[in-house]
């Protein structure tokens, strides 16, 4: 996204940015920046519809710049597109005041946005990591089993399941084998198929040289043989673009084919130091970084907001070694309170506590997973018992029990 | 050419199976081709003029079949052939034949291609190439030949021969290829206009020649062709059928009885059947014509409008419609499907002497899917009726590598389920890639994937039987990227075998391994009997202390995962050599061991309490085409309740239904299963795409519920937090979360100890809330395994809804 022209205030945050988003993954922190009270300009088309004095009605659709006041917004991950409603906040000659629209943003159009409680830090920080120019690392991702793939591509912040599909594979039956090994063919190149279609590979003659690397996982030889199938499948075709794919082709071993298995994969040491330090490793790893710690259970690992908030009010989440990690869904919460309730337990952790915090994508998997935890966890400098308040009464399970009622 | 024709009749006698003489017959003109004969029949004859007076109609048509209704070159043809007589004439037809060795091919590749159905193409090459073995060395003469014998001897200097001695050299006429150089175009014509012209000046001046010895040769051939190769000369030809007619087959063997009783009417044979073939002359490409030249056509000339079918002479024949009904393979293949179904086979239509009855019971016999009817049998009734045998099934669990498959493959060698032969063959094949010690795990494993990496991936499925039982194996992977493979095995099983290695080294990986999971899935699949196989003996030279050691460290272990004592059975045995498996081993070092070997631990040991009066519930394990009678089928074990043929079925979550056509249990086909068996059923009446793995089938009347959250009490193998996890119940596998962790439960009293705990350990049991991702049918008291990463982190029981 590039940044034109900002005019915020240092002290009190207020003012505004105009922003013009240039890839999809933009609209993503678009979604994020805009609040609901936010004020946003862009351009918009709106049918007008005129009662002429005479009584009769004739409709228009004009092209003009609209200022809306946000009630909502809707992000479609799929296609990458940000729908924002709200009512209109400036008169013109065409729409009144209070009248609703719904603006949808676009590509390379710019917008204007203006918080209604002025820039928070974790507005402004957001925008700096939207306005980052530098191109980020982008991969394609396909999570194999026997009979299902998920095709994915993960960008910096967001993962996006292009495509999930599935094929029935009978497995393998006593003395025909043929079943499986034909529907294991229909997989592949069903997938194959698919996979082009989604990557869009560029044309032989293109000059583009930039092919983006293709993660292939599997639990078993799953990925292997696929892989070996995209081999023979190139070469019999003699698709070139397919062959310039195969060097960049990563294969990794996954316990699952649910994508889900995405982030061990991507924490896997082998595919880390292939895929260069990006967002979602890092996340990837603090996040198992924090479950190895729960493991102990020496009280160094907390999750939940109200676990979390007595922590850092503890000062546990502080100077050398204190993480807070936050799901980036906690600052779109449509409640403003709830927001800057937030917003001021990250400042508190970073500012006065000196302490660390990320804020993780909540479309990527680690996201996810933090989501479960309550969207808030924290690991902290020194141990901390009985943060939910009930006893922890450790009973102790000892010695044979009979069968039936209570084992599982 | 006729030349050639006729010496093929007279090998007919050669070819005279049931099938040749009927691809003259077929050659039959179209209605087409007669119009234009006629047509250019005339035209001919105008053409001809006084030179053709002696030319008969006959070999008029002849020579416009040659070329294609060319009148202008049949006329100089006929002239040439008839009014002008020459000493050449001899080589005419060997000029025509000479095609050359590619000529051959190619033009009988053309020929292969565009036949009608019913010939057989080959035959006239066949004997052309007999009749003429030198000529096939001949080249054809290039297609730029001069035109007529004048210009090809014009600038020869003998001039002053006298009139009578002059003779007349007649050269093979350039077949114009009709399509390439655009036969029917002015050019050609116009040349054709001309050359007749000349020819009808040359005519006119041999007209009063001499009548040679060779013209006598010529009649003589002239007549033969006019008896055997004119399109017209249907005269012989019933004769000829009527000759083959004995020999031939009869189409269907139906009315043969009852025509051959009736008294033969000596009734001249009429044409009955009336074949046309419309697209007869056009099928040569214009390639194919390019290089085969017009020769090609004299030779697909034998055209034979119509011909008598047999019997058609018999008056019953006109009544009976011998096509209308279903083939007798089809009735065959009907009844034997009806006898395999069990339902009542349709009376077999007695065959009528009246045609008119058998058309009526063949209408009867309809070819649509026979309604599949249910004989609503008392399953339960008729299972104790059959006094069936004690039915077990069993999954064979362990690490990795601990020798599953090969003990699978000794038990059923040793039990001769395998015969020696396959075994011969399959170690003959390990062998080949260095991996002997791998044949008898290749009786199990039988996918190239698994037998190039040497490890089981999927379930193998196999039966055997004994005097009190029989037997269903279900060998599973050992591997642990293979635990849902394992689990959906296990899902299946009555009780497992667990196969420990007893080698140094081996047995304490294992039980870091794989090992302890199966275990615990196992347990957590309701399963209170175990048979432990201490595998490979004979690496540790039976050794009794190795063998107390394992003993011991296992039932510890056991015990720990809830396998009462005594239902455990430790076996020592050598799956590769067979020791303990089915015979006891006479091996002295193994003289301490003196209780029961494998086969014998697996018939005594004690089935659960099979629930037969519970609703229907199954799972399905595999989705699956058979073969043509059965499109789809499931596999997958019958939990509980029991099923029938003509069942209607239930499918969840798809919530579709299908009717049971046809039931198998161990590839034999029954009437009913009931729960405890793993029957195959091939279904009707839906579509593939509502069925996969891990489904639910159940009776439409006791449905289960989809859920898409569930409250579980879960026994928690691995920290459990709030997660992404995999859900396997049975043989489904589902992506899903633990949603929150609801209260942390007293391992004996099921009493709350502590709520919403925030991280559940190893071994406390806790109630959780578990998401799935899609709707799913659960039901309550359903076991389901918790995974995450590759690891069994947790085993629940459903309790509710959520």
């Amino acid at each position: 996204m590039r940044l034109l022209k900002s005019q915020i205030d240092q002290k009190t945050g207020s003012g505004f940015v105009t922003l013009l988003p240039e890839e999809p993954e933009d609209m993503w922190h678009a979604y994020n920046l805009i609040q609901e009270h936010d004020r946003i300009r862009a351009k918009a088309v709106r049918r007008v519809s005129k009662t002429s004095d005479a009584g009769s009605v004739s409709s228009q659709r004009i092209a003009l710049d609209l200022t809306i006041q946000v009630t909502s917004t809707d992000f479609d991950i799929g296609s990458g597109q940000l729908h924002v409603s709200g009512k209109v906040a400036s008169e013109n000659e065409h729409v009144k005041l209070g009248q609703h629209h719904t603006l949808d943003l676009e590509l390379n159009r710019k917008f204007t946005l203006e918080k209604a409680d002025g820039w928070d830090s974790v507005a402004l920080e957001m925008l700096k990591e939207a306005s980052e120019t530098e191109r980020h690392a982008e991969l394609w991702a396909v999570v194999l089993g026997e009979g299902t793939a998920n095709i994915c591509m993960i960008t910096e912040h967001q993962t996006i399941l292009r495509q999930r599909i599935e094929v029935g594979v009978p497995r393998k039956r006593k003395g025909g084998i043929d079943g499986h090994t034909k529907g294991m063919e229909k997989f592949f190149s069903t997938t194959l198929s698919t996979l082009l279609r989604q990557i869009d590979l560029p044309a032989a003659t293109a000059t583009q040289g930039k092919t983006l690397p293709l993660l292939l996982a599997s639990p078993g030889f799953v990925a292997n043989a696929f892989l070996a199938y995209i081999k023979t499948e190139a070469t019999r075709t003699t698709n070139k673009p397919l062959m310039a794919l195969i060097p960049s082709i990563v294969v990794a071993h996954s316990s699952s084919a649910h994508i889900h298995s995405l982030n061990e994969i991507l924490s896997s040491p082998a595919i880390t130091t292939k895929l260069s330090d990006t967002k979602y490793a890092r996340e990837t790893a603090l996040m198992d970084k924090f479950l190895t710690l729960m493991r102990l259970d020496d009280g160094r690992a907390w999750y939940g907001p109200r676990e979390v908030e007595r922590a850092v009010d503890k000062g546990a989440v502080g100077r050398g070694g204190g993480v807070l990690m936050i799901n980036n869904s906690l600052f779109r919460a449509q409640n403003v309170k709830q927001r800057r309730k937030w917003v001021v337990l990250v400042d508190r952790v970073r500012d006065v506590e000196g302490g660390e915090v990320r804020v993780l994508s909540s479309l990527h998997e680690s996201g996810k997973r933090l989501e479960g935890l309550g969207g808030v966890a924290a690991i902290l400098t020194y141990p901390l018992e009985d943060l939910d308040e009930e006893g922890e009464g450790d009973e102790f399970g000892g010695g044979d029990e009979e069968q039936g009622e209570m084992v599982i | 050419m006729q030349r050639t024709r006729n010496v093929g009749y007279d090998d007919d006698d050669l070819y005279d199976d049931d099938d040749y003489y009927e691809e003259e017959e077929a050659e039959v003109m179209s209605a087409d081709d007669k119009e234009q004969m006629r047509i250019s029949t005339i035209s001919t004859r105008e053409a001809l003029g006084s030179a053709g007076s002696n030319i008969s109609d006959a070999q008029i048509q002849e020579a416009l079949w040659h070329y294609y209704y060319d009148v202008g070159k049949s006329v100089s043809y006929l002239k040439n052939k008839f009014a002008a007589p020459a000493p050449k004439q001899e080589a005419q037809p060997k000029k025509e034949k000479a095609t050359s060795r590619f000529d051959q091919a190619a033009s009988a590749a053309v020929e292969k291609a565009p036949v009608p159905a019913g010939k057989h193409p080959y035959e006239q090459y066949s004997y052309t190439q007999s009749t003429y073995p030198v000529a096939s060395s001949l080249l054809l003469p290039p297609v730029t030949m001069p035109s007529s014998a004048q210009d090809f001897f014009a600038d020869v200097p003998w001039g002053k021969v006298p009139a009578h001695r002059l003779g007349v050299i007649t050269i093979d006429e350039p077949h114009f290829r009709g399509g390439l150089l655009g036969g029917s175009s002015k050019l050609a014509a116009l040349a054709a206009k001309r050359r007749k012209e000349r020819e009808e000046a040359q005519a006119a001046s041999n007209a009063n020649g001499e009548m040679d010895a060779a013209v006598a040769m010529l009649d003589k051939l002239t007549v033969k062709s006019q008896k055997n190769g004119a399109p017209a000369g249907e005269a012989d030809r019933p004769s000829r059928i009527s000759k083959y007619t004995a020999r031939r087959r009869s189409p269907s063997p139906k009315p043969e009885a009852p025509v051959e009783e009736a008294a033969p009417e000596p009734e001249a044979p009429k044409p009955a059947i009336e074949v046309e073939y419309p697209a007869q002359r056009a099928t040569a490409s214009m390639f194919a014509s390019t290089l085969c030249g017009t020769s090609r056509s004299a030779q697909t000339i034998n055209v034979q409008q119509e011909f008598p079918a047999p019997y058609s002479h018999y008056k019953d024949y006109q009544d009976i419609k011998p096509f209308e009904g279903p083939s007798p393979d089809d009735i065959h293949l009907q009844r034997a499907f009806l006898r395999h179904t069990g339902t009542t086979p349709k009376k077999k239509p007695a065959v009528a002497a009246n045609g008119d009855k058998l058309a009526d019971s063949v209408e009867k016999l309809a070819v649509d899917e026979p309604k599949v009817k249910s004989k609503n049998l008392n399953v339960l009734g008729e299972l104790q009726k059959s006094g069936m045998k004690r039915m077990a099934n069993f999954v064979v669990v362990g690490h990795v590598d601990h020798g599953k498959s090969t003990l699978m493959g000794r038990l059923l060698y040793d039990l001769k389920v395998i015969d020696q032969r396959s075994i011969d063959k399959l170690r003959k094949e390990a062998e080949t890639i260095g991996k002997s010690s791998f044949a008898l795990a290749w009786v199990m494993d039988e996918t190239s994937e698994e037998r190039s990496r040497g490890v089981t991936v999927d379930i193998a499925t196999n039966y055997f039987e004994t005097d009190k039982s029989r037997f269903t194996i279900l060998d599973a992977p050992g591997h642990k990227d293979f635990i849902p493979n394992m689990i959906s095995g296990s899902s299946q099983a009555d009780f497992p075998v667990l196969v420990i290695d007893s080698s140094t080294n081996s047995f304490e990986a294992g039980l870091k391994g794989q090992t302890k999971e199966h275990i615990l899935i196992a347990r957590s699949m309701g399963m209170q009997h175990i048979i432990v196989a201490v595998n490979k003996m004979d690496t540790v030279a039976w050794s009794k202390a190795r063998f107390d050691e394992i003993t011991k460290k296992m039932t510890a272990f056991l015990t720990e995962a809830s396998f009462a004592e005594k239902r455990i059975t430790f076996i020592p045995l050598a799956g590769l050599t067979g020791e303990n498996v089915v015979t006891k081993t006479s091996n002295p070092a193994a003289d301490w061991y003196t209780g029961e070997t494998l086969l014998e631990a697996l018939e005594r040991i004690e089935l659960p309490q099979r629930q037969f009066e519970k609703p229907l519930r199954l799972s399905v394990a595999d989705v699956f085409r058979g073969d043509l009678r059965s499109p789809l089928s499931i596999s997958g074990r019958i939990d509980a309740g029991t099923l029938q043929v003509g069942d209607v079925i239930l499918a969840l979550p798809a919530n579709e239904t299908a009717t049971i056509k046809s039931i198998e249990v161990q590839d034999a086909p029954v009437d009913w299963a009931v729960a405890g068996q793993i029957p195959t059923l091939h279904l009707t009446d839906i579509d593939p795409v509502h069925l996969r793995q891990g489904d639910i089938v159940c009776s439409p009347k006791a449905p289960v519920k989809l859920v898409k959250a569930f409250t579980s009490k879960l026994l928690a193998f691995e920290h459990v937090l709030p997660m992404p996890v995999e859900v396997f119940r049975s043989t489904l596998n589902s992506p899903g979360s633990i949603r929150t962790l609801s209260a942390k439960l007293n391992k004996f009293t099921g009493e709350v100890t502590k709520k919403k705990p925030r991280i559940v350990k190893p071994g406390e049991v806790a109630r959780v809330v578990v998401q799935l991702e899609r709707e799913l049918p659960i039901e309550e008291g359903m076991r389901v395994v918790v995974r995450e990463r590759g690891r069994t982190v947790g085993a629940g029981l459903m309790e509710n809804v959520a």
